[in-house]
């Protein structure tokens, strides 16, 4: 969809987050120079087309005491990915899951899911339940454990998904970190 | 984590409300007064819970062009190619993995040539190859995360 003036403008103020108080689209409104009506009206519309795919608190989760973070990757058939990959995102501790081009005799793994929890014994538990639930024992498959995060922060475009991104997600989310991550230096985790 | 920080990590992190009093409205569904909710928040974000509070944009709406990257990285170079990699804006949830691909981070561009470009950059301050591996399709998007009574 062709964005307006306005919603590029709506856009760009909420990269760094809804202002929380009272009134937080009237504010926005006052710093937009147009009314609460409006703002919410334009919200409303990105919600609709997806441009926005959520509203809402971005966590943490390494904060939270996720500390295991597993990218589990498969190489499943083109023709069973598609009901595979729905499958997989269905079981409750799949946080994401995408299908993602292969990169021929280097990487031959196309379905991606993450899976995050408290602690590695658990995850791996979860991974195996992933693979006797959808009958995968055959499929390559590989299990990437994070060791270290060194930036939460999205880029500038960005919009991925949650941190978690999260992570190997790959998907868009925008966050902003309030204490230092960024810059070579990174921290030891889990 | 006491009962308000969980019900809010547990019902906000999607469907905020579009409306004139979105905390009002969160705060009669929660059963919490509105200035409660507000504190709350405030709280998880300067405790470091929370990163940002706010819309998660679809970047491929945008316009932009995405995609998740990976490099193998010689093990006594890695400090070294982190700072490198980092130091692009474009560059976002860098993670170390356990694997020969042990660099795995998202790339994010205004479109799919600038994308391309970064990848090129990145290759040329780092002296690594780049494997780019886009996505085809998403199955599930949110990322949530329930915390438990204790």
């Amino acid at each position: 969809m062709e964005l307006s003036e306005l919603q590029h403008r709506l856009i760009k103020r909420l990269r760094d987050g809804l202002p929380i108080g009272k009134r937080p689209y009237a504010n926005i409104a006052n710093d937009l120079g147009t009314t609460e009506e409006t703002v919410i009206e334009t919200l409303e519309q990105l919600i609709a087309h997806k441009v926005i795919n959520r509203f809402g608190m971005i966590i943490r989760h390494r904060a939270l005491g996720y500390q295991a973070n597993a990218m589990c990757v498969f190489d499943i058939g083109d023709d069973a990915a598609p009901d595979i990959g729905k499958a997989m995102a269905t079981l409750p501790y799949v946080t994401l899951c995408y299908r993602r081009e292969r990169v021929a005799g280097v990487w031959p793994y196309n379905l991606y899911c993450m899976i995050h929890g408290r602690d590695r014994l658990t995850v791996r538990a979860q991974i195996r339940h992933l693979i006797a639930r959808l009958e995968l024992h055959d499929a390559p498959h590989k299990v990437l454990f994070s060791k270290q995060c060194f930036t939460q922060r999205a880029g500038k475009y960005g919009a991925p998904t949650a941190s978690a991104s999260l992570s190997a997600s790959g998907a868009a989310s925008t966050q902003t970190i309030p204490f230092p991550i960024k810059s070579g230096k990174y921290h030891e985790q889990a | 984590m006491n009962k308000l920080e969980r019900d809010l990590i547990n019902n906000l992190q999607g469907g905020f409300p579009i409306c004139t009093h979105p905390f009002q409205v969160l705060a009669d569904r929660l059963g919490y007064h509105e200035e409660t909710i507000i504190d709350g928040v405030k709280k998880l974000i300067s405790d470091g819970y929370v990163s940002r509070f706010g819309p998660l944009y679809n970047t491929e709406r945008l316009g932009g062009a995405v995609t998740l990257a990976a490099i193998a990285v010689p093990l006594d170079r890695f400090d070294e190619v982190a700072e490198q990699v980092n130091a692009f804006d474009e560059v976002a949830h860098n993670y170390a993995r356990e694997d020969a691909l042990n660099m795995w981070f998202v790339i994010l561009a205004e479109d799919e040539k600038n994308l391309q470009h970064v990848i090129t950059r990145i290759e040329n301050a780092t002296g690594l190859r780049v494997l780019s591996f886009p996505k085809e399709r998403e199955y599930f998007l949110e990322l949530h995360l329930e915390v438990p009574d204790q």
